[in-house]
């Protein structure tokens, strides 16, 4: 098992908790009727984001979908500009005509969320392509879910990457539904990563739960992609504890599925290694004390913040009107 | 100058650009060396130059195409994406409807993506149903897209240039049967504006608007019934979306009667949203009610003599424009 030293395991639980608070926080927003907004809940795959976001350079480019949540705060979205986009105020990251599933952040990398299943997966070859032609270093690591294997595009992209040899890593979060079609509804692979071998590239399936093996596994993708080895299918096993969007009813889920997934939340294992390596309980109650006050002063911020101006509708549509 | 094909004329635009930005490069089907240089040539000779990294002969793979594009354009650089023919548009359309059209105005202005999508088709050559329609209306019919189309080769040149610098998504459509047209090379570094049409004719009695590969027939209808003292003013939208409504309206203001021509189906096509717009704003001025040509609407079939009948034609025109002026 390849070890992971201490400050990289303080960086990942810090955007872990990051991920999750700001997971608790939206849906206590929306439980309460203070915020009424299309929200796509992240609980139980808060650390494959993470991991996967701690694996990256600040400069790599990432590309997710309308679950986005966690690449988009553990890769260093800041809160407010967050929180102002998905309460569609002025002061959000796209001033509020992107929203929950749009939200976009070229400064900190998060360049596309797509809110089509499998449509991130060829534009991240060309975020790759256009390093790879100018050499600038960076990878792009594109997410989804095992819901976007069975679309054209995703095939269509893992060819192309693979024949160029591009620096992309493809992150499947196997959440075990696709919207609300569980896996073995919708695929009878016994596995993504599987078909990576198709594309002539390496593919690998991870516990997503588990610390240990998802960071090295990113990173490790990462690191080949950054060589010029070419792209890697990563696929992290990991649950999707709640319906498909807020609100929605996942009666669907088999009792015994949520056993299974509350004896595998990624949360209470992560805290158990940060135990192990000498954290105290003191010091990671003190890291989500901190996150949870910089996520209520960024919700406060958000809520206070003025509407776009209607004016806007018209605005970005093309250059001459910027 | 010398004489130069439309085919060379966006070959040469595509070079000069590639030469002077490293942030352009082409991929698509066939499109380099090894293929040929693209299915009608226009990227002959350039992956001798720039190497297959800016030459990217890719798989049959218009979704995977149409992603790389955007996601190259996001990240700065300035690719020419094609796609072989105009039907095969159907297969990625999300890329670009849903991401390069939309990507600017969701991201509040942080993300334009500036693309040029190459496409070929037309009526005319016997390729049936799936390789030939004209589907600039799908484009049109979408905010954040430049829909363009050159009917001659200097227009070609330049448009492929402006098209090139513009820095929002451009869907470039080349007709087939226009490839082979030569004119006078306007020389490097020429430009057309997007958004600007031409007159390619002035006349007074009705006002033709027209784009591509029709500004011929219409153009060659105009010089008959000159001949009949019959005026016709024939305008080259040359940017079909967003069009230059300002030279539209002002030459039927000018002639009092239109006529919309076009290759593509007439229902809901341009001509329609053109017909309205302008009874709307020149009711005043208008002599009659806006005429509308355009193909049939069912398939493009594949037999010469049914192909010929589904095309507009220059008897139609004239019938059209006699009916107008009231000469029939």
């Amino acid at each position: 098992m390849a070890q992971i030293d201490r400050d990289k395991l303080l960086d990942i639980y810090t955007r872990t908790m990051k991920v999750n608070r700001t997971d608790e926080k939206f849906r206590e927003l929306l439980m309460g009727g203070k915020v009424a907004v299309m929200y796509y809940c992240v609980r139980g795959q808060e650390l494959v984001s993470a991991a996967a976001m701690a694996a990256l350079e600040k400069e790599d480019y990432v590309v997710c979908t309308y679950r986005g949540q966690g690449e988009q705060t553990a890769k260093g979205i800041p809160m407010e500009k967050w929180w102002g986009e998905c309460l569609g105020k002025a002061t959000g990251t796209c001033k509020g005509k992107g929203g929950t599933m749009h939200i976009t952040d070229p400064e900190t990398g998060i360049m596309v969320t797509t809110g089509v299943v499998g449509s991130g997966l060829p534009i991240a070859n060309g975020l790759a392509m256009a390093s790879q032609n100018n050499g600038d270093g960076r990878v792009t690591l594109v997410s989804f879910g095992d819901g976007a294997a069975n679309i054209g595009g995703f095939h269509e992209a893992m060819n192309m990457a693979q024949l160029y040899k591009l620096p992309v890593i493809f992150l499947c979060q196997n959440n075990r539904y696709g919207e609300h079609t569980a896996y073995a509804d919708h695929t009878d692979s016994p596995n993504i990563a599987s078909r990576a071998a198709g594309y002539g590239m390496p593919g690998v399936t991870v516990d997503g739960n588990d610390v240990h093996q998802i960071y090295p596994a990113v990173k490790e993708a990462v690191d080949r992609a950054r060589r010029g080895e070419g792209p890697t299918l990563v696929e992290a096993m990991c649950y999707r504890m709640m319906g498909h969007f807020f609100g929605a009813d996942f009666s669907y889920m088999p009792p015994e599925h949520i056993a299974e997934m509350k004896a595998e939340d990624p949360l209470p294992k992560l805290r158990k290694v940060m135990l192990e390596h000498q954290f105290t309980e003191e010091e990671l109650d003190k890291i989500v004390a901190d996150i949870d006050a910089q996520i209520n002063a960024a919700v406060e911020h958000a809520l206070a913040a003025p509407l776009p101006d209607t004016d806007e509708i018209y605005k970005d549509v093309l250059e001459e009107t910027a | 100058m010398a004489q130069i094909t439309m085919t060379q004329a966006l070959n040469l635009a595509i070079d000069e650009a590639m030469a002077e930005d490293p942030g352009v490069f082409c991929l698509g089907e066939d499109v380099s060396a090894k293929q040929g240089g693209g299915v009608f040539k226009v990227t002959s000779g350039l992956t001798e130059k720039y190497g297959e990294h800016r030459i990217r002969a890719t798989p049959i793979s218009e979704t995977a195409i149409i992603g790389a594009a955007v996601g190259a354009a996001l990240a700065g650089q300035r690719p020419i994406a094609e796609i072989m023919l105009m039907n095969f548009v159907g297969v990625c359309m999300d890329q670009i409807v849903n991401h390069a059209a939309k990507l600017r105005f969701m991201s509040g202005g942080q993300t334009p993506c500036p693309m040029v999508i190459r496409t070929t088709t037309g009526v005319g050559v016997g390729f049936g149903g799936q390789h030939s329609d004209m589907l600039e209306a799908w484009f049109a019919h979408v905010a954040g897209i430049h829909v363009v189309t050159p009917s001659n080769p200097a227009d070609a040149r330049g448009l492929m240039r402006a098209s090139i610098d513009a820095n929002d998504p451009v869907i470039f459509i080349e007709n087939i049967l226009c490839y082979g047209l030569k004119a006078e090379d306007p020389g490097p570094g020429y430009r057309v504006p997007l958004g600007k049409a031409a007159i390619a004719r002035e006349g007074t009695d009705i006002s033709i608007i027209t784009y591509g590969r029709t500004v011929l027939d219409a153009l060659a209808v105009a010089d008959d019934l000159a001949k009949e003292g019959i005026s016709v003013e024939v305008v080259d939208l040359r940017t079909i979306a967003p069009y230059d409504e300002a030279t539209v309206l002002a030459s039927v203001r000018k002639t009092g009667r239109a006529l919309t021509l076009h290759e593509a189906v007439r229902p809901f096509g341009t001509g329609a949203e053109l017909a309205a717009n302008i009874q709307e704003k020149c009711w005043d001025s208008l002599k009659g009610p806006v005429r509308r040509i355009g193909g049939t609407f069912s398939a493009v079939p594949f037999a010469s003599h049914l192909e010929q009948a589904w095309i507009p034609t220059k008897p139609q025109i004239v019938e059209q424009i006699k009916a107008s002026l009231g000469k029939l």
